[in-house]
């Protein structure tokens, strides 16, 4: 049943000669909620922005399907990230339009559809993201989680197969967290599509995730991947046990850490 | 999922018992060919003794936004007719979606009215504005005598080596400019006066007209142009993108004045580089008269030099230096005040820099009038 979606292939991460990753090698499968996961510098984002296209390998590619990113012409590399919608750390929304005008960018840009029914996809996206009603506030008008839900409306406005997420709970209170990490998860289950979250908050890692990576900044590589509770329970790297449990390797029990993190 | 590619897109109402059902089939995504669904609502609407609203989904494919839009329609016209809706029916992930488009109500209060308004009212709104907009200069101008007055007793401060980089920023880095703009005014000049006071014969007066006009005038006045382009709107900037990133309001946080800290410098480098920059323009401006004068209209060097010693008196100098100081602290006045009245957007960054310059520009011409006028009276 697994389908593979995203495959990254050897791939090696630099800034000029500072290489940030080496070979990296996994796969995202279709319907996964996968996890980037790893310590702050090591390079989660950077994978994001070569997984969509900003930024190009050192060496590797990262394969669509069986076409590769970076190997393929411009316009096939547009045609391959159509599918997919990003959610950026801080929103990323346009100051200067409103969320409507935020939310519809890409569907004005990509489709013919006419104005009245751009705006009912409009208003039905915001309203999956719980923004009703919102359609003509700025960006600065809103709070941090509305602004990253209205990131979220943008990302999907053109029903993308895969969204991405760079720590889209990053800067939000635990209840908003929590709230944000259901919606991705339900809309994961309702629009069947494939999701990669960038994150290291542990609490959605093990919340959400299905399968992930763990990237170590010292060793410059990925240490290992799979399910996030598999790895809790079963990983013997020490490195990634302290991070998993917090730093407090004796805690590896999933329904201890949840009933405490509960009360 | 069923194979749909031969069934066409259809929506159709039926009733049944007291239900009313509605199937959809085909494949309802953005490039396909989507019929209307009015006469559906149409009859949702005129339906008698409905008890519930079910759709039937057996012979639907793909579907994307296109269809759960048009369901939202569908819903929301039975709901405003009293009709429940029974989602069981429906696929588990549009079942799901609809869950979360009806989790959080639409907040009422926050839908926004956008009425047209006629032009007496517009005429009314651009004039409060304008008040507005003087009464902001008074504050800021107010403001910035408090904290200048802070800082002489000693209460707020600025960093010396911010006040170091905004002289360089503003003073050197423009000499090209500013030399190239003068070095051309004084040509012009040069021109403009010749070809009338060859007529005389008295091309010598070339000399006074040139070296005269670039002291008390040009000299200021074109440099507090280029000023207020280049530094000006350079400051608006930096102070926006501040006030965007919150960098203000944490200086605040530190009891830090943001006006004497990042306001003040900034002025201060104006007005010591402006009459220091005028004074450049002045000479580069007469040199510019001087080869047009020496080369064209057979006037030699030493006379031309002469003339233009005896002609320009160092109180021209010193009109050409309280003039510049002037527009100094005009261009930084409104360069900072359009910065720090910055609103939260890219685009408000960028309306900050072009009202700064012409703000300053404004400024600058009215007072250079008023200036001339008071020497003229004087006698000076
Ligand atoms: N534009 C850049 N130029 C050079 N180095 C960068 C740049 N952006 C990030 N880096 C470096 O790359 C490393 C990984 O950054 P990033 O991917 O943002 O980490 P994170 O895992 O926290 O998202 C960091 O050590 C950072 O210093
Ligand atoms: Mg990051």
């Amino acid at each position: 049943m697994a389908e593979p979606c995203i495959t990254i292939d050897n791939l090696t991460m630099a800034y000029g000669d500072f290489v940030i990753q080496r070979d990296l090698n996994f796969t995202i499968n279709r319907g996964d909620v996968f996890i980037v996961m790893g310590g702050n510098g090591c390079g989660k984002t950077t994978l994001l922005r070569h997984m969509i296209g900003l930024q190009s390998p050192a060496r590797g590619d990262v394969y669509y399907g069986d076409e590769g990113l970076w190997r393929s012409d411009s316009a096939t590399r547009q045609r391959i990230l159509r599918r997919t919608g990003v959610m950026f750390q801080s929103g990323a929304l346009l100051s200067s339009m409103t969320l409507a005008e935020n939310v519809a960018l890409p569907i004005t840009e990509a489709t013919r559809l006419p104005a009245n029914k751009v705006r009912e996809i409009v208003s039905y996206k915001l309203a999956l993201v719980g923004l009703a009603g919102f359609e003509d506030y700025y960006p600065s008008e809103l709070s941090g989680g509305m602004q990253k839900r209205a990131g979220l409306a943008r990302a999907m406005a053109l029903d993308p197969e895969i969204l991405f997420f760079d720590e889209p709970s990053a800067g939000l209170d635990p209840i908003t967290a929590k709230l944000l990490d259901d919606l991705i998860l339900s809309l994961s289950q309702s629009l069947s599509v494939t999701v990669v979250v960038v994150t290291h908050d542990l609490d959605s890692i093990f919340a959400i995730g299905n399968n992930s990576v763990f990237l170590d900044a010292e060793s410059r590589s990925m240490i290992a991947g799979g399910p996030p509770r598999q790895l809790l329970a079963e990983s013997k790297d020490p490195k990634l046990v302290r991070f998993l449990t917090r730093g407090n390797p004796s805690d590896r029990n999933i329904e201890t850490r949840q009933m405490r993190s509960r009360a | 999922m069923p194979e749909t590619a031969n069934i066409p897109c259809q929506i159709v109402a039926h009733c049944r018992a007291n239900s009313l059902e509605i199937a959809v089939s085909g494949d309802w995504v953005r490039d396909a060919e989507l019929p209307a669904i009015e006469p559906v609502l149409a009859q949702i609407e005129a339906a008698k003794n409905i008890e519930t609203l079910r759709f039937s989904t057996d012979a639907l494919g793909r579907w994307d936004s296109m269809l759960v839009t048009e369901l939202i329609k569908l819903i929301d016209c039975a709901a405003r007719n009293g009709i429940p809706l029974d989602k069981t029916t429906l696929p588990a992930a549009i079942q799901g979606l609809l869950t979360l488009v009806y989790a959080v109500p639409e907040r009422v209060d926050a839908h926004r009215s956008q009425r047209q308004t006629s032009w007496s009212e517009s005429i009314a709104i651009s004039t409060a504005k304008a008040i507005q907009h003087s009464k902001e200069i008074i504050i800021f101008v107010g403001d910035m005598a408090i904290s200048c007055m802070a800082t002489l007793r000693g209460h707020a401060h600025f960093r010396r080596v911010d006040l170091w980089l905004y002289v360089q920023e503003c003073g050197p880095s423009a000499l090209p400019i500013v030399t190239l703009i003068s070095l051309l005014v004084g040509l012009i000049l040069a021109f403009v006066g010749a070809v009338q006071l060859s007529m005389f014969g008295a091309q010598i007066y070339i000399a006074n007209l040139v070296s005269l006009g670039m002291t008390r005038e040009m000299g200021g006045l074109m440099t507090a142009i280029i000023m207020s382009g280049r530094t000006g709107a350079a400051y608006a900037a930096q102070l926006g993108t501040m006030h965007v990133n919150n960098e203000i309001d944490a200086l605040k946080t530190m009891n830090l004045d943001p006006m004497a800290f990042l306001v003040l410098p900034r002025m201060l480098a104006l007005i010591f580089i402006m009459p220091l920059l005028c004074l450049y323009a002045d000479l580069m401006g007469i040199v510019g008269g001087g080869l047009v004068t020496v080369n064209f209209f057979d006037v030699s060097l030493a006379e031309y030099l002469d003339r233009t010693a005896t002609a320009v008196k160092m109180k021209d100098f010193i009109v050409g230096f309280v003039k510049s100081s002037v527009f100094g602290i005009l261009i930084a006045l409104s360069g900072c005040m359009r910065g720090m009245q910055c609103g939260r957007s890219a685009s408000a960054v960028g309306d900050a820099g072009t009202s700064a310059v012409v703000t300053a520009i404004v400024f600058i011409v009215v007072a250079d009038s008023v200036m001339t006028i008071i020497c003229n009276r004087l006698g000076i």
